[in-house]
This record gives C-alpha cells, structure tokens and sequence, in this order.
C-alpha cells in the first residue's frame, strides 16, 4: 500500500519526461543541421575581416544613392507602365488558362488519366523560376514585353492552376450530388453546382496572384523580357547608384499602391 | 371468357398501363464492398398518389434503396421499373445520358438539403430544370419563361415568395428544405424521394416539411418515397409503412398495422417503445 503510493509520483513525472522527449532522429537532425551550419560558416571563409570590408563598401554604396536623381522620369514611367502592362496582361491570360486547366485537374470530377496529365501540365508550369522562364521565353521569342508577358503568363498557370484545382477538391459532394439528380449535365453540373462552391476562392487567387505578377514584372527585365528591371539593370551596371535609388523606391510604392487596391478588390468582392 | 381468366387480363393491363411514377423494385441488392450485403434482394411495388414511409434502424440500407432508385449508387443486381414520359424503364440499366433523361423526372429531397449554399434561392429552384438546358443557357441563366413562372409559383406554394434572391446560406434550416422541396418539384417529377427529409430539423419544421411532402404528392398526382427515423411522424402522415431490417423488408402495410411487436420485430428490443 506505501509503496505503491510512494511509486506513484515517481511514475508521473517519468511520463512526463517521455512525453516531452526528443526521439533518436530528432537529435541526429538537430545535429546534423547545426554541423553542416558551422561547416559552412567556415568553409566560405567568413570572417570579421570580412565583414569589415562588406560594411564599408555597404556605407559607401548606400552613400551614393543619395540625392536620388529624379532627372531621368521619363525613363522611369516608360518602365513602369511596361511593368504594369506586363503584369496585368500575364494575369488576365495565366488565369483564363488556369479555370478549364483547373478543372482538368480536379481528381474528384476527372477520371484519373485526366487529372494526372493536368496536374501534370500545371507541375511544369511551376517548375521553374520565374527568371528562368524569362531567359528561356526571351531566347525563343526575342528581347521585349512579349518574352515577360509568357513567361509570368506560365509562372501564373503554375500557381493559380494548383490552387484552382485544390480548391475544386475540397467542395462539398453533397451540393454536387443534389444538382447530378436533377439530370443535369456533366457541363451544368459545373456550372451550377461545382462553381458557384469555388468561383470567390478563385477571384481570390487571381487577386493574390496580380500583386506576385506585379512584384515579378520588375524582374524580368533584368534579362531583357520587358518592364522596369531594364532600366534597372543599365543603372546598376553603369554606378547610377542615386537613379537606382529612385527605381528602387518607385516599385516599392507601385508594390505597396497594388496592394492596397487588391485589398480593396478583394473587400469589395467579398472573397 | 372465365372470371380468373378476365381476372388475369385486367391484371396484365393494369400492369402494362402507365401510370406516372408507378415504381416495381425485383430483387433489388446492392454490395458497397463485395461478399457484405446492405440490400438483400428487396421486393417492392409502389404506385399511385400517397406517401410511402421506409423505417428501420440506422445502416439498414433505407438511404440506398433511395438512391439507387435515381442511381446516385448503382446497384449490384435486381431490377427497378418506373414509369417516365409514358415508357417502363429500368433504371438499374440506365447509364450515360439515357440515366441523366431518366433522372430528370425523379425529384429527390436530401436530409442536409444540399442545396448550392452560394446561389440564390431562385438559381437553387432553377437547378430542377438543368436537365433541359444547354450549358452556355445554364451560364447565362437562360431559362425558359414557364420555368420562371413556375419557379416563383412554386416558392409561393412553400411560402418563400419574398426570399427569391438571397442565398441560400442566409435561410434557416425549415426554410432551406422547403427551397429544397420546391427544387425537386421544378422537375415536374413523375416520382418525389426524400432520404430523411427531417432529420436535421425541429419538431415543428418536422412536421410543416412533412405536411408540404404528402400534399405536394397529392396535387402533383405522383408516388411519395420518403426515408425516416421518426415513428410518430411516419404513423401521422404516411399511407403506408414499409419496415426494414438488415436489408430485407420485414413490415409492409397501413400505418394503424403498425403496432408495438412490429416495431421490436423491425428495431428490435423493446424498452424503446413507449
């Protein structure tokens, strides 16, 4: 009787500790996660020397930025509109793609050879960077807007296409299977039962993925597809570190404008 | 010519005639995993107006006998007639469009409603009429001007004349499954199943959800097939009960028949009855 009343605490506190326990491969993972870390750090030779010289040209660097030099705005805007446009047009297109890609992709409406090669389609499409497919898209159809607009145009069809389909996945069967009683069609099916369960989700990917095509119109120019990184690039390369600067500071404002009008979007649409 | 033999003519002619929704089930089975019955060969012939009640404990196979009667399950074997459009079909035979035409005269009422929670109570009621249009109609709401007609006369009839454009998701749990009734009816059904069409609501939802079935059923001069848990309201408002027990029928009469050693022999103990 004392005993076991005395084992009792003894017991408790021993489960909590296994409770709370690492397991073996936990600690082999933290173990080699931090090893490897300090193997780098090492082995790329970073010392506090080095850090003193990257500070210093950092200070000198962001010293030349200023004053921004404000005198080339024509540059700028033709830039940025370009950007926009880029942005905008490869939205419009990559979504219109995405809604029938979309649906292919649904394994819960396709059968499955389908689905597999929509979903496979769309696993290509997000395969590669956006800067990748840049270059490649400038190589096949020549410098300009044209190489940026496919190229994010695709980058779009990857995303919004994987979370379009996702979101197809997750409706409710039973509002699918009210409407496939009326004897209603495969098509209106869709139309009345499977989109309006999805329609708000999809206006608020295409939302999402307008403010990612604006932040990447800005870059694919640094390869020559387009927008304001042409300009961007040219600058950097000839030290016009103050027209930088104004670049720089302008798609900061651009990106956070967008924002705020999607948001709005957003609102004003419910989604 | 003989009595029996005049007796088995009129007999072969009342079977030939078609009367709008007269439903013959043979044999009826239906495995979701082969070798474990649900349905173990059920035989039922139902026709006329009246409401016909399928009781019997939870997993007996009440929601599939159901559901195999529009084919949202397939059966595994037997036979279901039912007269659609002046034709006797089987609709265990059914399959591709010739199903989707054949489904569009049996209306069906779910327990959680199912209705299309985004779409207005007016698209929900137009849903009963998309086995008759093309989809670039259905996209742009293209509905005939009857459709319409009957649309806002049936959603007077369930008394939901004032709630045409809002959502769904905004009616309460009574008003949803009068929208859902009122969807079934659209199709001008020649057939009107319900898989326990009050189980998700209060009493007296239960109950007004009930009286709408059997009167609807009467007005539309069409067989009323309704799934249910409640004994009570069974007895008050069908014609005749059918009871089930693992997959066969065991009871099959007019509700006063339905008396307590009935009730043990389809539910089984007996400190349940009151």
């Amino acid at each position: 009787m004392t005993s076991a009343h005395r084992a009792a605490p003894a017991e408790k506190l021993q489960t909590q500790v296994q409770a709370f326990a690492w397991t073996t491969t936990a600690k082999l993972i933290a173990l080699a996660v931090a090893g490897y870390s300090l193997w780098v750090l090492v082995h790329i030779d970073i010392t506090a020397e080095r850090l003193a010289t990257g500070l210093a040209q950092g200070i000198k660097f962001v010293s030349r930025m200023f004053p921004p030099d404000v005198s080339k705005m024509d540059i700028l805007w033709a830039g940025i509109s370009e950007s926009l446009e880029i942005a905008v047009l490869a939205t419009v297109v990559g979504v219109s793609i995405s809604l029938p890609l979309g649906l292919l992709a649904a394994r819960n409406l396709m059968p499955g050879p389908v689905s597999v090669a929509a979903r496979g389609v769309i696993a290509l499409a997000r395969s590669l960077h956006p800067v990748i497919k840049a270059i490649l898209f400038v190589k096949a159809v020549g410098f300009g807007p044209l190489a940026g607009i496919l190229a994010l145009s695709v980058a779009s069809v990857g995303f919004i296409g994987k979370l379009f389909a996702d979101a197809i996945e997750e409706i409710s069967p039973k509002q699918v299977e009210a409407v496939r009683a009326t004897g209603a069609s495969f098509m209106n099916v869709v139309i009345f039962g499977v989109l309006p369960q999805v329609l708000a989700r999809f206006v608020g990917f295409a939302t999402y993925q307008l403010d990612s095509n604006l932040r990447n119109s800005t870059m694919v120019g640094i390869v020559g597809a387009g927008g304001i990184g042409g300009a961007l690039f040219a600058a950097f390369q000839r030290f016009d570190y103050d027209f930088v600067f104004t670049i720089l500071a302008t798609i900061v404002v651009i990106i956070v404008v967008g924002e705020l009008v999607v948001n709005a979007v957003r609102k004003a649409l419910d989604v | 010519m003989t009595p029996a033999a005049a007796a088995s003519t009129s007999s072969r002619v009342s079977k030939t005639s078609t009367h709008a929704g007269q439903l013959t089930i043979k044999g009826l089975v239906k495995e979701y995993r082969p070798g474990t019955p649900v349905l173990r060969g059920i035989n039922l012939h139902i026709e006329g107006t009246g409401l016909t009640a399928i009781i019997g404990p939870s997993g007996t196979g009440k929601s599939t006998i159901i559901r195999c009667i529009n084919r949202l399950v397939d059966p595994t074997s037997g036979e279901i007639w039912l007269d659609v459009a002046g034709e006797r079909i089987d609709m265990a035979k059914q399959s591709g469009a010739a199903l989707r035409r054949c489904r569009r005269h049996i209306g069906m009422v779910f327990q959680e409603y199912n209705l299309v929670e985004r779409l207005t109570v007016m698209e929900n009621l137009l849903t009963g009429r998309l086995g008759y249009v093309s989809a670039w109609a259905a996209w742009r709401r293209r509905f005939t001007p009857q459709d319409f007609a009957r649309a806002y006369a049936l959603l007077k009839t369930v008394g939901l004349e004032a709630f045409s454009n809002q959502r769904a998701d905004a009616l309460s749990g009574g008003q949803r499954q009068r929208v859902g009734i009122a969807r079934a009816l659209m199709q001008e059904p020649s057939l009107l199943l319900a898989d326990e069409p009050t189980s998700s609501l209060d009493p007296k939802s239960s109950v007004d959800i009930m009286e709408l079935l059997r009167e609807q059923g009467l007005k539309q001069g069409i067989p009323v097939v309704v799934n249910m848990h409640d004994v009570e309201l069974a007895r008050r408002f069908a014609d005749r009960i059918v009871g089930m027990t693992s997959g066969h029928v065991v009871f099959d009469g007019p509700p006063e028949a339905l008396t307590d050693d009935v009730l043990q022999r389809i539910y089984g103990g007996q400190g349940w009855i009151a």
